[in-house]
C-alpha cells in the first residue's frame, strides 16, 4: 500500500516534469478566454458503457476512511466532535490539517483537524455564541466584543432594516426559515476554474473585468453599482490570494494550472475548500465536476501513468473530504434541517447539447463511492436524467438507487433547454449555469397558513394575533368557495409583497457584510442573478380548497369568532391521485402566487423565481400551522416538498408521482421537489427486474415533464429497527425532501414522520 | 342525435379500484383495473374485500378506460403496460373482454389478464387474442388441496392453462407457498411438471405467503385460518423455485 502510493507520488512527479499542464487537450477558445464547457465539450469521452471497469476500494482508501467513521459516534452523541471556537474562519485562518498525512492523496481541511468544525461570525454573532454555548465551549469576550461592538454582521444588518411587518410575518411562522442568521448559501464557483487555468491567470482575469469598471459612470444610475462592483472585484482578487496562500501551506502551488489527475482533484478540492473555510452557507454545492475531471483521469490512464484502481483511488479519497465538510450551527436549525446538511450537491450525467451523452467513467466512478465507503448523503449525488442517456448508466444509476437509496434525480430534460448543459443543482432543486449565475435563496412562505389567514381575516389562528392584512373573515356555517378563494387572493398579495421586502433586505445586507468573496471570484463578472423565492405547505393547501369546493366543510370558532377547527363532511378528491379536480388547485396556486411575487422589484434586478421544497422543515411548519380545512390536525406535519399529504395518494406512486409532474416548472423554476419511498417489492420481484423498472419509472417520470425525484428504496421494518438501534445502522442513509440524511441523525420527531410517510408497498 | 350505432351504453360491471404498480402485476409500470367478484375463497387470499360483487362500485368502460388514459404517455416510456385483475375478472368476462380490448387497441397498450383460471371457460377466444399476458394462479397440483385452500375444483384452471397452451398464449404461473399447506415437495413437484409440459409458460412467480392483508379479514370480520401461519423462510422458498428450474422453467 505504502509501496503503491509511493510509486504514485514518482509517477505525479515524473509526468509534472514530462509536459505542459495542457499538453493533449483540444479546442482553442477556451485557452483564451475563462470557459469551461468549452473546454470540457472539445477533450472529454463520453462513457456509453457498464459499470464493469469499475474498482472497489483500496486498503489505503478504507484505512483513512475507517478514520474517520472511528469518530462518528461520539461525534453524533456530542452534536459536534470538536470546535475551533476562539479562531474566526477565513481562507487562511487554520493551519493545515490531516486525516492521515501519510495516506491520504487529497489532502485539506475546513480547520487543522478532521470533523473539528469553525466558527464563521460574519453571517452573525448571535448564531455562533448561541452554538458555543449550547456545546458547552467558551465564548471569547474578546471576539464577543469584535463581533458585537466593531465589526457589524449581515445578521445586524437585516435586523435594522426589517420592518414591523416583516417582523410579524416572521414571528408568527408564514414567512420561515430566512438565511438572515447565517450564510445564505447556494451560490456554486466553477471551482474547475482553478484546476484549469491556475490562480494566478484568474487573478488577471478579475483584473481586467476590474479595469472595465475604471471610468466613472456617466448614468447617475450605475453609481453606486460600479463601486460595489469595483469593491467586489477586489475582493475576490484578495481571496484568490489567500487561495494560494492555503494551497502554499499544504505545499501545493495552485498558481499555475494543474498538470495530472491528482493535482487537478486537488486543485478543485481547494478550491472548493477555500470556500468552505470561508462561508457557513446554508447549501455549498460543489457543481458538475465528474465529467470536468475525467478529462484528467483519462489522460492520465491513456498516458498509462495511472491505472483504474489509482482514478478510483482519488475520486474515493476526495469524497472523503467532501462527506466531512462541517458547519456549526444550533439545535434550532437542526431541527428544521436534521442530519446535519450541508447540500455538497454534485450533479452528474445529462445530456450534451450537440446530443452526446455528458456521461463519463468519473461519473461512474462518483456513484461507486456510495459503494466502497458506503451509503452517505454527503456528497448530494443528484442525477440529471434523460431518457436518452446511455443504457449503462441508467441501470448502474437505478442499482445505486435500489442499493443505497443516495441518489436524487432532476429532469435533463426540462433543465438543458433553459439553462444549458453546464448546470448544476445548488442545494436540492436549485438549477444554475455553472459560474454564470446564482441567487439569492429566499427560504419559503407557508401556503396552507396563508389559508387559514384568508379565512380567518389575517388573523393567525394559533395566537390571534393579527398578522395579514385585515380582511373580512369568512363568514357562514358552510365554507364558500369563492369567498375564500378572493379572501386568499388578498393575503397572497400582502405575503408575497412582504416576502419579496424581506428578501431584498436580506441579499442587501449579506452582500454587504458576509459577501462570498472566493466562490464570486469563481464567477464571471456580469452574473445571472435570480430572487429564490419558495413555498410550503402547497398539499395541505390544494386539499383544503378541494374540501372546501367538493365537501361540505364547517368552520369552528372560538369566542372571538376565531376559526381554529373544521368539521369535514363528504369526501373530496385529493392532490396526489392524478386527478385533475385536485391537482388544478395545486397548479393554480403555484401560478398564482409566482405571479404576486414577479410584481415586486428586487435587489441587484434578480429575476422571480420560486421553488416547492421544504427540506425537512415540513415538520417544523406544520408544528406552526393550526387545523386545516382538509382535515389535517394541528401541529401535524406538512408533507415535504411538493409531495401529495401522506396517505391520501390511494393509486399507487406512479399517481401521486404524475399530479406532481402536472405543477408548472415554467413558474417554479426553482425546483419542484417530490421524495419517492418504495419498497423492494414494489420495483419488481428480482434485482434485475428492479433495476430495468426503476429505470422505466424515471424514463416515465422524466417524459411526463416530472421535476425532481428522490428514490428510498427501504423497508419500515429496517426505519423502526434502526430507530431502535441506531448504532446498528451508522450509515443508513434516506433521502429527505432533497437531499439526503443519516436516518439516525434525524430528530425522533422526524425519525416517525419518514416512518409514517405513504411506503408505496406491493399490497 | 340520431340513432347511430355507437349510441349503445359503454358496457359496465363493478370495480374495486385501479392502481398503478410495477413489478407485480405482469412487466414494467402497469394500470391495473381490480374487478370485484371472485368465486374462489382461498384460505390465503390478502384482498377479501374484493369477494363479492357488491364490493365494488359501478363503472362503466369508458370512465376506466379514461382513468388508464393518463398513463398511456408514461407507460410507453417506462415499459409496462395494463392489467385486468380481480377478484376474478372473469366473473365478469364482458366488462373484461371489453377492458382488454380497448386497453390494448384504443390505448396501445400491451395486456395482461390475471386470473385463477376457474372460470377460464368464460373467456373468448376473442378476449384472450386481446389478451397479451395471462397471470395465471395454480394454487395446488392436489385436487383435494386445491378444494381445501379455494373451496372449488382444481380441473378448469388446468383445462384453460392446456388450452392457453393450445393458442400459444404467453403465461405467467403464480404460485402462492404457505408453509404447512401448498409447500409439501410432491404439490410442488405437480405444478412444476405440469407447468413445463405447457410450452408456454415464461416465467413462474413463486410468491412467499404474506400476512399483510390479515388487517382486511380482521376489518371485514372474517376469520383468516392463516392468522397463525408464518411466512416460508428464504431457504424453502429458493428450494421451491429450484423445483421449477429443475424442469427448465424461469422461476424468480
Amino acid at each position: 500500500m505504502t509501496t503503491s502510493q509511493q510509486h504514485e507520488r514518482t509517477t505525479d512527479e515524473r509526468t509534472a516534469d514530462s509536459r505542459t499542464a495542457w499538453d493533449g487537450f483540444r479546442g482553442g477558445y477556451w485557452r483564451d478566454a475563462i470557459d469551461v464547457r468549452d473546454f470540457i465539450q472539445h477533450n472529454y469521452t463520453p462513457y456509453r458503457g457498464d459499470s464493469a471497469f469499475l474498482a472497489g476500494p483500496t486498503e489505503r482508501t478504507l484505512a483513512v476512511w475507517r478514520r474517520i467513521t472511528d469518530r462518528f459516534p461520539e461525534e453524533r452523541a456530542k452534536g459536534v466532535l470538536d470546535i475551533a471556537y476562539d479562531t474566526p474562519s477565513s481562507i487562511t485562518a487554520h493551519a493545515p490539517g490531516y486525516i492521515d498525512r501519510e495516506r491520504e492523496l487529497i489532502v485539506g481541511l475546513q480547520t487543522d483537524a478532521p470533523l473539528k468544525r469553525a466558527i464563521m461570525p460574519y453571517g452573525g454573532w448571535r448564531m455562533v455564541a448561541g452554538a458555543l454555548r449550547t456545546y458547552g465551549y467558551p465564548v471569547s469576550p474578546e471576539l464577543e466584543k469584535v463581533f458585537t461592538e466593531y465589526r457589524k454582521t449581515h445578521n445586524d444588518g437585516v435586523f435594522d432594516a426589517y420592518t414591523p411587518e416583516i417582523l410579524a410575518a416572521r414571528k408568527a411562522g408564514v414567512v420561515t426559515g430566512l438565511p438572515d442568521a447565517y450564510g445564505r448559501g447556494r451560490i456554486i464557483g466553477d471551482y474547475r476554474r482553478v484546476p484549469l487555468y491556475g490562480v494566478d491567470r484568474l487573478i488577471a482575469a478579475k483584473r481586467a473585468e476590474k479595469a472595465a469598471l475604471d471610468p466613472a459612470p456617466a448614468d447617475p444610475a450605475l453609481v453606486e453599482s460600479t463601486i460595489r462592483e469595483r469593491e467586489e472585484l477586489a475582493e475576490q482578487i484578495r481571496a484568490l490570494g489567500e487561495l494560494k496562500e492555503m494551497a502554499a501551506a499544504y505545499g501545493y502551488d495552485v498558481s499555475g494550472p494543474a498538470s495530472t489527475a491528482r493535482e487537478a482533484v486537488q486543485w478543485l478540492y481547494f478550491a472548493y475548500l477555500a470556500a468552505v473555510k470561508e462561508q457557513n452557507g446554508a447549501a455549498m454545492s460543489l457543481g458538475r465536476t465528474s465529467t470536468f475531471l475525467d478529462v484528467y483521469l483519462q489522460r492520465d490512464l491513456d498516458a498509462g501513468v495511472l491505472t483504474e484502481r489509482q482514478a478510483q483511488e482519488l475520486v474515493d479519497d476526495f469524497v472523503i473530504k467532501l462527506r466531512i465538510v462541517r458547519f456549526l450551527r444550533t439545535p434550532e436549525y437542526d431541527q428544521l434541517f436534521s442530519g446535519d446538511p450541508t447540500w455538497v450537491t454534485e450533479s452528474i450525467g445529462g445530456m450534451g447539447q450537440d446530443g452526446r451523452p455528458l456521461v463519463t467513467r468519473t461519473s461512474f466512478r462518483y456513484l461507486q463511492t456510495l459503494y466502497n465507503l458506503g451509503p452517505a448523503p454527503e456528497p448530494n449525488m443528484t442525477v440529471f436524467w434523460s431518457p436518452q442517456l446511455p443504457r449503462g448508466f441508467k441501470e448502474f444509476c437505478a442499482k445505486v438507487s435500489i442499493d443505497t437509496s443516495s441518489i436524487q434525480y432532476e429532469s435533463d430534460e426540462l433543465v438543458r433547454p433553459r439553462f444549458g448543459d453546464d448546470t448544476a443543482i445548488a442545494c436540492c432543486v436549485s438549477a444554475m449555469e455553472v459560474g454564470k449565475q446564482m441567487q439569492f435563496f429566499g427560504a419559503r412562505v407557508n401556503l396552507a397558513k396563508t389559508l387559514l389567514y384568508a379565512i380567518n381575516g389575517g388573523r393567525d389562528e394559533l395566537t390571534g394575533a393579527q398578522v395579514g392584512p385585515a380582511t373580512t373573515p369568512v363568514g357562514g356555517v358552510v365554507l364558500d368557495y369563492g369567498e375564500v378563494l378572493a379572501r386568499l387572493d388578498q393575503q397572497l398579495d400582502w405575503l408575497a409583497e412582504t416576502y419579496v421586502h424581506a428578501l431584498n433586505v436580506i441579499h442587501y445586507m449579506h452582500d454587504k457584510y458576509a459577501y462570498e468573496r472566493l466562490e464570486m471570484a469563481l464567477h464571471d463578472r456580469d452574473v445571472r442573478r435570480t430572487m429564490a423565492c419558495g413555498i410550503a405547505g402547497l398539499a395541505v393547501a390544494a386539499d383544503s380548497l378541494s374540501a372546501i369546493r367538493y365537501a361540505k366543510v364547517r368552520p369552528v370558532r372560538d369566542e372571538t369568532g376565531l376559526v381554529t377547527d373544521y368539521l369535514v363532511d363528504g369526501d373530496y378528491p385529493a392532490y396526489g391521485n392524478n386527478d385533475d379536480r385536485a391537482d388544478a388547485i395545486a397548479v393554480r396556486l403555484v401560478e398564482e402566487f409566482m405571479a404576486k411575487v414577479r410584481r415586486h422589484p428586487t435587489y441587484r434586478g434578480a429575476e422571480h423565481t420560486q421553488s416547492v421544497l421544504t427540506i425537512t422543515s415540513n415538520v417544523v411548519y406544520g408544528k406552526k400551522t393550526g387545523n386545516t380545512p382538509d382535515g389535517r390536525r394541528a401541529g401535524e406535519p406538512f408533507s415535504p416538498g411538493a409531495n401529495p399529504m401522506n396517505g391520501r395518494d390511494r393509486h399507487g406512486y406512479v399517481a401521486s408521482a404524475l399530479s406532481v409532474a402536472k405543477l408548472p416548472y415554467e413558474h417554479a423554476e426553482d425546483g419542484i421537489s417530490l421524495t419517492n419511498t418504495v419498497t423492494p417489492d414494489a420495483l419488481g420481484r428480482t434485482p434485475e427486474e428492479r433495476v430495468h423498472n426503476l429505470v422505466g419509472v424515471l424514463d416515465g417520470y422524466t417524459t411526463c415533464r416530472g421535476f425532481h425525484m428522490n428514490v428510498n428504496v427501504l423497508d419500515r421494518g429496517t426505519l423502526l429497527d434502526a430507530m431502535e438501534h441506531p448504532e446498528r445502522y451508522p450509515q443508513l442513509t434516506i433521502r429527505v425532501s432533497g437531499y439526503a440524511v443519516n436516518f439516525v441523525r434525524l430528530t425522533r420527531e422526524q425519525q416517525l414522520d419518514v416512518v409514517n410517510r405513504t411506503f408505496h408497498g406491493s399490497l | 342525435m340520431t340513432a347511430a350505432p355507437t349510441a349503445a351504453a359503454p358496457v359496465a360491471g363493478r370495480l374495486h379500484s385501479w392502481d398503478l404498480s410495477t413489478g407485480v402485476d405482469g412487466p414494467g409500470t402497469r394500470f391495473v383495473a381490480f374487478l370485484s367478484g371472485c368465486p374462489l375463497r382461498c384460505l390465503y387470499c390478502h384482498n377479501p374485500d374484493t369477494w363479492h360483487l357488491r364490493d365494488g362500485r359501478r363503472a362503466d368502460a369508458d370512465e376506466i378506460l379514461a382513468e388508464a388514459a393518463k398513463y398511456v404517455e408514461f407507460i410507453r416510456a417506462s415499459g409496462g403496460g395494463a392489467t385486468v385483475s380481480g377478484g376474478e375478472p372473469l366473473l365478469q368476462p364482458v366488462l373484461t373482454g371489453e377492458l382488454l380490448h380497448r386497453l390494448k387497441h384504443e390505448l396501445g397498450l400491451h395486456t395482461a389478464l390475471d386470473t385463477s383460471g376457474f372460470l377460464g371457460a368464460r373467456a373468448t377466444d376473442a378476449l384472450l387474442a386481446d389478451t397479451d399476458l395471462v397471470l395465471l394462479d395454480i394454487k395446488s397440483w392436489d385436487r383435494a388441496l386445491y378444494r381445501h385452500l379455494t373451496g372449488r375444483e382444481l380441473a378448469p384452471t388446468l383445462h384453460f392453462a392446456r388450452r392457453l397452451a393450445g393458442l400459444g398464449k404467453e403465461v405467467w404461473v403464480r404460485f402462492v407457498l404457505v408453509p404447512g399447506l401448498t409447500d409439501p415437495a410432491e404439490n410442488v413437484e405437480g405444478v412444476a411438471a405440469f407447468t413445463a409440459s405447457l410450452g408456454n409458460v415464461t416465467r413462474v412467480d413463486v410468491l412467499p405467503f404474506h400476512r399483510l392483508g390479515l388487517a382486511k379479514w380482521r376489518a371485514l370480520d372474517l376469520e383468516c385460518t392463516l392468522a397463525g401461519t408464518p411466512p416460508p423462510t428464504r431457504e424453502r422458498t429458493e428450494a421451491a423455485r429450484a423445483v421449477f428450474a429443475a424442469h427448465g422453467l424461469h422461476a424468480v
